[in-house]
């Protein structure tokens, strides 16, 4: 087998002009900052970042659709500006949460039209097809029009687009947006399954689902703002917390104190609050255990009951407040305002 | 970063022969699905039959109260070929063009068409193929209509085939050519422009002596007209089809068939040279700028 990375990225730097009014001068949106990666075969290989983060860009960058601004970018040992002949011949690519296809064509003859444009004989195209439809679950929509399938149906039938020609790397841009639970399920064990059947074969998906990138993947990236921040396995990204200490605390709703006490107090690496009907819960990243006297003090000074506290195990949720200081729901949040 | 020996590059024939090919079949085969897609055949009918007859039949009008009534002077049967033939120009142009907006736009799956190995020029011409079909119906349907009702002067035991489908065939290559170049500017131009190709056929109408010799156009303008290869195109079809009337027109009258073949010839090489750059051009700057699979709302 060859040492030729799969994927590799040298300080790849996307930036975006932004054409405003007429007279100004565009604005500059940096996507992405000195990406530095290297993903080898037949990894499974993870982006994980809030939406805005540049995963996206990424991917689109890979698959030869954007060129980079700066930096270097390589695929199957193919460089991304030069040669994107060449990559393109061995990759493919799925987004999620769009429904693509020609509907006026059948499932069948959706597929087997991007298999001829990469030149697999048409009776190997549909016995692929037929097989991948049965494994997602769409073998009797096989003549069915696209246009008269659900969402969640072509973006099953749009995943078997990608696989069914067997690329070498496979790109899949948040295959799981908009599936409901089962489905999404079903797509994840599929992903798994088809990277366990071969050694040959690489993929890069992005996700801002943290289980998807912990159940699935081999080593992740947790990108935030064009920046890859850490990239590992994730057990070893979890690692890095094994010192703090995360709490969930469940209690009777706050009396007489804001939230923000909390977060004031020394130690406390990072908090989130929410409130339902009756009670509320905390979230504390800790510096150490214990801070949490403290925390649990001020609870007792405000004459605030503790309905239920647990000491959870460090979740890639959390590896990715340690280095970004905020949820992702957080930055996402930011990002609307 | 050193590659080693154990990646091995597409072959030459894969990547100039086979490609190429199977890129412009399915596309051809998708254009004419989507084509012939005809869930209303009233609007089918509309579109190819109707519209065409009714565009001659204002000509006619026109043509009929300019002349006071002179159908049977040769130079009807060449206005009436000329702008039969001209329903290629939109048509073709429009089929090659209209597959960027409705591939990003509408199915929104150009990016997908976009990474596989397919050959752009040769998809897009593809996709053009369909629309060349109905404007062939087009353009039968008004012929066959003037020779029924207005005793359209056409004998087609003296029609010249072999010339008349070469020069068919070189319009048509012609065609697709220019309509690259448009299929190259849509694919720059983040909002849709649907009628690009029939907007630039409208253009065009007046400069390529279709229904008027280009004397009639004042002096700077005429080598607008001498420079558009669609003059020499339509003058060699009607020359086919009607023969020595063709010196009704006087625009290129001094010319001969074989001379005109080869500017024929030599400009759509030059318009193929021109498409294929400016199409690589634009698509590059697509790339840069991130158009490939930009969607507008609409
Ligand atoms: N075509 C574009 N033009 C300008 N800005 C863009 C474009 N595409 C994406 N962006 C911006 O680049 C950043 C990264 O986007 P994206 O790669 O889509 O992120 P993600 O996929 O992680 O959600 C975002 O701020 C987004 O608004
Ligand atoms: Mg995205």
């Amino acid at each position: 087998m060859s040492k030729i990375p799969a994927i590799q990225t040298d300080t790849l730097t996307r930036i975006y002009k932004i054409r405003g009014g007429k007279k100004s001068d565009p604005k500059e949106l940096v996507a992405l900052k000195d990406v530095t990666i290297e993903v080898p075969r037949s990894e499974l290989f993870g982006l994980l970042g809030p939406n805005g983060a540049g995963k996206t860009t990424l991917i689109k960058v890979l698959t030869t659709l954007l060129a980079p601004t700066l930096g270097r970018a390589f695929v199957a040992g193919y460089d991304v500006t030069k040669e994107p002949h060449e990559i393109r011949a061995r990759i493919n690519m799925v987004s999620g949460g769009e429904s693509s296809g020609y509907g006026l064509l059948t499932v069948r003859e959706n597929l087997w039209m991007f298999s001829q444009f990469y030149g697999i004989p048409s009776r190997e195209a549909n016995r692929r097809i037929k097989e991948l439809l049965e494994v997602v679950g769409l073998g009797d929509r096989i003549n069915t029009k696209s246009s008269d399938l659900s969402s969640g149906l072509r973006q099953k039938m749009n995943i078997v687009r990608g696989f069914m020609t067997d690329p070498e790397v496979l790109f899949l841009d948040e295959p799981t947006l908009g599936l409901d639970v089962g489905a999404a399920r079903d797509v994840r064990r599929f992903i798994r399954d088809w990277m366990d059947e071969s050694k040959d074969r690489t993929i890069l998906l992005t996700t801002h689902h943290m289980v998807e990138a912990e159940q699935l993947c081999d080593r992740v990236a947790i990108i935030n703002e064009g920046r890859v921040l850490a990239c590992d396995k994730p057990t070893a990204l979890k690692q890095q917390l094994q010192q703090a200490a995360i709490y969930h605390l469940q209690i009777s709703p706050l009396d007489g104190i804001t939230p923000e006490t909390f977060e004031r107090i020394r130690g406390v690496h990072h908090f989130t609050y929410r409130s339902q009907d009756g009670s509320a819960t905390l979230e504390f990243i800790l510096e150490e255990d214990d801070v949490l006297a403290t925390v649990l003090n001020q609870l007792t000074a405000h004459d605030i009951h503790l309905l239920n506290l647990e000491k959870r195990e460090p979740s890639l949720e959390d590896v990715f407040i340690h280095l970004v200081g905020m949820s992702m729901e957080e930055v996402e949040r930011g990002e609307v305002d | 970063m050193s590659r080693t020996a154990t990646v091995s590059r597409l072959s030459k024939r894969e990547r100039n022969v086979r490609e190429p090919l199977r890129s412009f079949f399915t596309a051809a085969w998708l254009g004419w699905q989507i084509e012939s897609n005809w869930t209303d055949p009233f609007l089918f009918a509309v579109y190819s039959i109707i519209k065409p007859i009714a565009g001659a039949a204002i000509l006619v009008v026109m043509y009929g109260i300019i002349t006071r009534g002179a159908f049977e002077s040769p130079l009807f049967v060449y206005i009436y070929l000329g702008n039969a033939f001209y329903i290629y120009v939109g048509s073709v142009m429009n089929g090659v063009s209209w597959a960027v907006i409705d591939d990003r736009e509408h199915y929104k799956t150009l990016k997908y068409i976009y990474i596989a190995p397919i050959h752009a020029p040769f998809y897009l011409v593809g996709r053009g193929v369909a629309r060349f079909l109905t404007a062939t119906i087009s353009v039968l349907v008004t012929i066959t209509a003037g020779m029924l009702f207005l005793n359209l002067q056409l004998d087609l035991g003296t029609v010249n085939w072999p010339m008349f489908l070469a020069a068919l065939a070189l319009g048509v290559i012609l065609l697709a050519n220019m309509g690259l170049m448009l299929a190259g500017v849509t694919l720059m131009i983040a909002h849709h422009v649907w009628f690009i190709g029939d907007a630039v056929a409208g253009a065009l109408y007046l400069f390529s002596g279709a229904i008027f010799p280009l004397e009639v156009l004042p002096n700077w303008l005429r080598p607008v007209g001498f420079a558009m290869p669609l003059t020499y195109w339509l003058e060699l079809l009607r020359r086919a089809l009607v023969g020595q009337v063709a010196e009704s027109f006087p625009t290129l009258s001094h010319v001969s068939n074989g001379q005109l073949f080869g500017i024929l010839l030599g400009l759509t090489a030059i318009f193929g040279i021109m498409g294929i750059i400016m199409f690589r051009w634009c698509e590059h700057q697509a790339r840069e700028r991130g158009l490939i699979d930009r969607v507008t709302n609409y």
